[in-house]
């Protein structure tokens, strides 16, 4: 039962990060209907202007909303440099879907390739901002460790904190609206464009704190977010790709699972189980679990 | 000169030259009906209006002001509101979230709420259904939230696309008596768009006929309706 229980709450933990890369992605889509394969490379530049900052202050809780603010802005400067040009040359034919998609995988190269350039190929470590050992009650010493708390509780704050936006303001009413029907939202007065771009600073922001949650309990290199972008896509299909909470429950759902078979059946299948439960879900649910609802059409 | 003077507009679709050389004036606080069978151009002509779609050639100016070649959303702050064909409302937002978006760039926040409960009383049905998903609404329900969400943002200009469109006739007759009713009481200019000839001209000021982009024939409502040879050809009744 216990070593049940510890497994939940290190998948958990996993999957929070999971979820914050799937609610990357979620907001990309989104806002535009692109898939964004530069998302890795976006939270990667940004974990490394946090690990600069953190050289420099040894101090990470600087250096965490200074990634955040870097990924927010390297979002929004793709989505006008790059993905606002994009859709308007190639806004018909057979290229109009997929253009947007092939240069995010091009953008992801070229960031990738930049950050080597700067920083060097060699894996980095973080200073780890809270303890990595296990929580201890009485002689019982767990696998969830104050770090893995801090992930799961960051994440909670980081999903309730969008939630409100999407929910409560009119900058989330005019995100959703822009999101479904650009044309109305235009028509009602909103400037679709900028609201577009604030959803990719969104995303930026959130996909930055991905890399530095994750980052601490492994390696900084410049592919080390690339697991983390595969694992961000199961999860977002998982949840439907249209929403917060699907992206939430995404997360949990891979993470959850892929604890329990490396604890229970072997570690080496932990990247093959991902794939197993994207196609899963494709075959058997291709909407996503929490699948957007059918629209009634009169 | 103030109203919307439309001349020697044409707007194409690539090589279909879907509006020619249309000429026409709309008086301030006049409700004026453009009638015409499918393909005529109505929605393109809206569309240019709004600002959705850019002219190919001529003008067009209200209150004295060039309006071509400005963003949608800028004209909605002008006040010139498009509430385009096919029951414009998001069907993934509630009632609630579907008028507010109407007043969402507004300023006032005192008149936005003022606004909306106007639109409320003019259509209660709406009232009764704040928190329910506007996909749960009915092809009547939907026209009267899409208009209601247009009135939030106080238009001057107010361009409405053919909202008979798939209603029946006694839900047509309410949306016509609220059109008719929002231009008397605020003073509105209306610009009409639709298929149904009679329905409109009745309540309309003038009317402006065209046939595959071009005028056919424009003057006030009820000399259109008592035009026997209009009647045969283009009113179909
Ligand atoms: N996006 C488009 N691309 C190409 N042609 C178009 C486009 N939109 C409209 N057209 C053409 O322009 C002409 C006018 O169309 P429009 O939609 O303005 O007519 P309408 O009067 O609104 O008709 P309806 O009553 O059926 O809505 C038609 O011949 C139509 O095929
Ligand atoms: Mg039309």
């Amino acid at each position: 039962m216990g070593r049940l229980l510890n497994t939940i709450l290190i998948g958990v933990s996993g999957g929070s990060i999971y979820s914050l890369m799937a609610l990357a992605l979620v907001l990309v889509w989104r806002s535009t209907r692109v898939v964004n394969f530069a998302q890795a490379g976006q939270a990667i530049l940004s974990t490394y202007i946090g690990y600069v900052v953190i050289t420099h202050t040894d101090n990470y809780w600087i250096a965490f909303p200074v990634a955040l603010v870097a990924g927010a802005l390297a979002g929004a400067l793709i989505d006008i440099l790059m993905v606002r040009t994009l859709m308007k040359r190639a806004h018909s034919g057979p290229v109009a879907g997929i253009a947007p998609v092939i240069a995010t995988l091009g953008l992801l190269g070229l960031i990738r390739a930049v950050v080597g350039m700067i920083w060097g190929g060699d894996l980095r470590q973080f200073k780890l901002p809270v303890s990595n050992h296990g929580f201890t009650f009485g002689h019982n010493t767990i696998p969830f460790a104050p770090i893995n708390l801090l992930i799961v509780v960051t994440t909670v704050v980081v999903m309730l904190i969008f939630s409100l936006i999407f929910q409560r303001t009119n900058l989330g009413l005019s995100l959703r609206a822009s999101a479904y029907q650009p044309e109305i939202a235009r028509l009602a007065g909103i400037r679709v464009d900028l609201t577009r771009t604030i959803g990719w600073a969104f995303a930026g922001a959130a996909g930055a704190v991905a890399g530095m949650l994750v980052t601490p309990t492994n390696y900084l290199s410049p592919n080390s977010l690339d697991l983390l972008l595969v694992s961000g896509f199961v999860a977002a299909v998982i949840g439907g790709l249209e929403s917060l909470v699907g992206a939430a429950v995404g997360g949990l759902i891979l993470g959850i699972s892929l604890a329990l078979v490396l604890e229970y059946v072997s570690s080496s299948l932990a990247f093959p189980v991902a794939f197993v439960v994207l196609i899963a879900v494709l075959l058997f649910k291709p909407s996503g679990l929490i699948g957007a609802k059918r629209t009634r059409h009169a | 000169m103030s109203g919307l003077v439309i001349s020697q507009l044409n707007i194409s679709h690539g090589a279909i030259r879907a509006v020619n050389d249309l000429s026409f004036t709309v008086q301030p606080g006049q409700l004026a009906a453009v009638i015409g069978s499918n393909g005529a151009g109505k929605t393109t002509l809206l569309r240019t209006l709004s600002g959705l779609k850019s002219a190919h050639s001529g003008s067009v100016e209200w209150n004295g002001e060039s309006i071509l070649r400005k963003k949608p959303e800028d004209l909605v702050r002008s006040g010139i509101v498009h509430v385009s064909d096919g029951k414009s409302v998001i069907p993934e937002l509630t009632v609630k979230e579907n008028l507010a978006l109407g007043g969402i760039w507004r300023k006032d926040k005192k008149d936005v709420a003022l606004a909306t409960e106007e639109a409320i009383d003019l259509f209660p049905r709406l009232g009764e259904r704040l928190q329910q998903s506007a996909d749960t609404l009915s092809g009547g329900e939907r026209q009267m939230l899409a208009i209601g969400r247009a009135l939030i943002a106080r238009p001057k200009l107010l361009l409405l696309d053919e909202p008979s469109l798939g209603l029946a006739p006694l839900v047509i007759d309410q949306i016509f008596q609220a059109i008719k009713s929002l231009r008397d009481r605020h003073n509105l200019t209306v610009v009409l768009v639709e298929q149904n000839a009679m329905g409109a001209l009745r309540i309309a000021d003038i009317g402006i006929i065209i046939n595959l982009g071009k005028l056919v024939a424009s003057g006030p409502a009820h000399e259109l309706i008592d035009n026997p040879s209009l009647r045969a050809a283009y009113l179909g009744y």
